[in-house]
C-alpha cells in the first residue's frame, strides 16, 4: 500500500484508539465514593473478560472440537488456580491435538 | 522491585500476544501490506480486534470516518476500563505517566492490574506493560515475515491462546467468590445472546462487549454487592 495512504489510515485508528483509553485515566483523578459505582468498576473486568470469551473462543481456531478441548482444558487449569502461561499453552496443546485427531 | 515483579506478571501476556501478532502480521503480508507497515500498525495500536478491521477497512479503501466510527465503536470498552483502572492507581501515577501509560491499557494488561491487592503505581504498571507491547511488535513482524513457515494446523491453535488466558484470569475469583461467578455468567449469557440471535445480530462485537458489561455490572452491583472492603487492601498495600 502506497505509505501516504497507509499512514493517513494509521493515523486516524492510532488516534482515535489512543483517545479512548487515555481521557478516562488522565481525568478521573479522585476515588469513586459511590458504592453502587465502586461495586460496578469492581465487576467490570470479570464481565469484559467474559463477554469476549465466550462465544468467540469457540471459532477462534478454526476447528469447533479444538476450542471445546481448549476451552475445557483452561476452565479445569484456571479452577485449580495455574498460571496465566500454563493455561493459555495447555490450551492451544489441547485445541493441536484434538483438531489434529479430528481431522 | 515493582518493576520486575510488574514484568513477571507480563511475561504470560507477552507470550500469548507473541502467538495473536504473529496471525495478524501473517494476515497483513496476505492483504499487501509490507512488512514494515504491519510493525508499525502494532507498534502504534497495540489492539487486537481494532487492527484487524482496521486493515480490512484499509486494504478495502474505505473512507476515513468509516475508520475512526469503527475503531471507535470495536475499542470503546477500553474507556470503560481506563475508567475502572483509574481507581486502581496510586499517587505516582501523575498526568505524565497516565499519558504514557494509558497507551498499553490492552484487555489482558487491564485484566493483570485489575487482580492486583490494593493500588497499582507506576513503576509496577511499566513493568506490566514493557514485555506485551515488545511481545506485540515482535509476533507481528516475526508472522509478517516467516509466517509461511508454520504450517495452518499449528498457527490456528494459537488462536486460543488469548482466550485460555483469559479464562485463566477469570476463574480463580469466580471459584472464590459466587457474586463474580454470578456476574461473569450473566455477562456470558447476554455475549450468546447477542451473538446468536438474529433479531440481535446487528450489534457490533465492540458494542456487545460494551453492552454485557455494562448490564452484567450493574445488575451485580445493585443485587450482589461484592464484600469490598477499601481499607483493609490499603492495610495490605501499607504491609506490603
Amino acid at each position: 500500500m502506497a505509505w501516504g495512504t497507509f499512514l493517513t489510515y494509521v493515523l486516524v485508528m492510532a488516534g482515535v484508539t489512543y483517545l479512548i483509553r487515555m481521557l478516562p485515566l488522565a481525568a478521573i483523578r479522585g476515588k469513586v465514593r459511590s458504592k453502587f459505582v465502586q461495586a460496578f468498576l469492581y465487576y467490570v473486568p470479570y464481565a469484559v473478560l467474559g463477554a469476549m470469551t465466550i462465544p468467540a473462543v469457540f471459532s477462534s481456531t478454526g476447528s469447533l472440537p479444538g476450542a471445546v478441548a481448549g476451552v475445557v482444558v483452561a476452565v479445569v487449569l484456571g479452577w485449580l488456580n495455574k498460571g496465566l502461561l500454563t493455561v493459555a499453552a495447555a490450551a492451544c496443546v489441547a485445541a493441536y491435538v484434538v483438531s489434529m485427531v479430528v481431522h | 522491585m515493582r518493576y520486575w515483579k510488574g514484568f513477571r506478571d507480563g511475561i504470560p501476556i507477552a507470550l500469548g500476544y507473541l502467538s495473536v501478532s504473529f496471525a495478524f502480521g501473517i494476515q497483513a503480508i496476505s492483504l499487501g501490506l509490507t512488512p514494515l507497515q504491519a510493525v508499525l500498525i502494532s507498534l502504534l495500536n497495540v489492539t487486537s480486534a481494532g487492527q484487524l478491521a482496521g486493515l480490512q477497512l484499509m486494504t478495502a479503501g474505505a473512507g476515513l470516518p468509516e475508520m475512526a466510527l469503527t475503531q471507535l465503536t470495536i475499542n470503546l470498552r477500553y474507556a470503560l476500563m481506563s475508567i475502572s483502572l483509574s481507581q486502581k492507581l496510586d499517587e505516582s501515577m501523575n498526568t505524565l505517566h497516565r499519558l504514557l501509560i494509558s497507551f498499553a491499557n490492552t484487555d489482558e494488561v487491564f485484566a493483570v492490574a485489575s487482580s492486583q491487592k490494593g493500588k497499582v503505581g507506576r513503576a509496577y504498571l511499566y513493568g506490566l506493560t514493557n514485555g506485551p507491547v515488545a511481545g506485540w511488535v515482535m509476533g507481528t513482524a516475526l508472522g509478517a515475515l516467516a509466517g509461511g513457515l508454520l504450517p495452518d494446523s499449528v498457527t490456528n491453535a494459537l488462536g486460543i491462546a488469548i482466550y485460555g488466558m483469559f479464562i485463566a484470569i477469570i476463574l480463580p475469583p469466580a471459584r472464590a467468590m459466587r457474586e463474580v461467578r454470578v456476574v461473569v455468567l450473566m455477562a456470558v449469557a447476554m455475549s450468546c445472546l447477542i451473538t446468536f440471535l438474529p433479531a440481535l445480530s446487528f450489534i457490533s462485537d465492540g458494542f456487545r462487549i460494551i453492552i454485557c458489561a455494562v448490564v452484567a455490572s450493574a445488575l451485580g452491583a445493585w443485587l450482589l454487592p461484592p464484600p469490598l472492603n477499601e481499607d483493609e487492601d490499603d492495610e495490605k498495600e501499607a504491609l506490603d
